[in-house]
């Protein structure tokens, strides 16, 4: 984890886990979408923040295998919101996280072009981490 | 959260899929299903109609393009009717607003359908 998504000392924090399951995700959704609405986000902003925390739910569902809990972490101040989605278990696709000329890596691709900062990383046994930084425009 | 969805049969070769709700990686198998018995029965022409869609993601996107890959096949085509600006960014985000024909009416879509 690089300084860049390391969240402010000062933050506020929520902290959600929901089950690996497809029926879960708009949970997330609506969760990520109170805790951004609290930011002085645009309405928009919001939305790309929705979207990006379900595709990286959805992205751990489809990776990793058992029915280990998605662990979401959310740090807010009034500058910007860190949220960090962890998945344990083991992969089940072994297609690399990099390429996105694929379906299957839509996902990380939408998270990549609608936050400002993305870090992820897939481990075989592991399971998946996303850490994501959505900046409140001044 | 659920999605609806109706098929109709409109003037010539062509059927809506009329969505409404949210398109996620729940509810997205349920859309896929749809368009896979349309085009099982042979049917080419698809218009999908995304205006009461409140929410896309790219599972939904995926069942799209696989369905848009099928009709092709073929020859047909899968033209969308979408008015939703944060649907049609993540359209132009990805790249798709060149594959699909992405239309601000059912009527105009399925005229470039035939």
């Amino acid at each position: 984890m690089t300084q860049a998504v390391e969240p402010h000392d000062l933050a506020d924090v929520v902290e959600l886990s929901i089950p690996g399951k497809a029926e879960w995700v708009a949970v997330a959704r609506l969760a990520i979408s109170a805790v951004a609405s609290r930011l002085k986000f645009s309405i928009e902003d919001i939305e790309d923040v929705r979207l990006a925390v379900a595709e990286a739910c959805t992205d751990a569902i489809q990776r990793a295998s058992g029915d280990a809990q998605i662990d979401i972490s959310c740090r807010s101040d009034e500058r910007a919101l860190h949220v960090r989605i962890r998945r344990q278990g083991t992969m089940i696709k072994n297609e690399s996280p990099e390429s996105e000329d694929s379906v299957g890596n839509l996902g990380i691709f939408l998270v990549r072009a609608l936050m400002d900062e993305v870090e992820y990383s897939v481990h075989p046994e592991r399971g998946t981490d996303l850490a994501m930084v959505k900046y409140v425009e001044v | 959260m659920d999605i609806k969805i109706n098929v109709r049969e409109a003037p010539g070769d062509a059927y809506v899929v009329e969505l409404s709700g949210e398109i996620d990686v729940y509810t997205s198998p349920k859309v896929k299903e749809a368009i896979g018995e349309l085009i099982d029965r042979g049917v080419y022409y698809l218009v999908i109609n995304l205006e009461k869609v409140r929410y896309i993601d790219s599972t939904g996107l995926g069942v799209l393009i696989g369905g848009l890959k099928r009709v092709r096949e073929y020859g047909g085509a899968v033209n969308l009717v979408c008015n939703n600006p944060q649907i049609k960014k993540i359209f132009d985000i990805t790249g798709l607003v060149k594959i699909f024909g992405i239309f601000e009416s059912e009527d105009a879509a399925l005229k470039a359908s035939v």
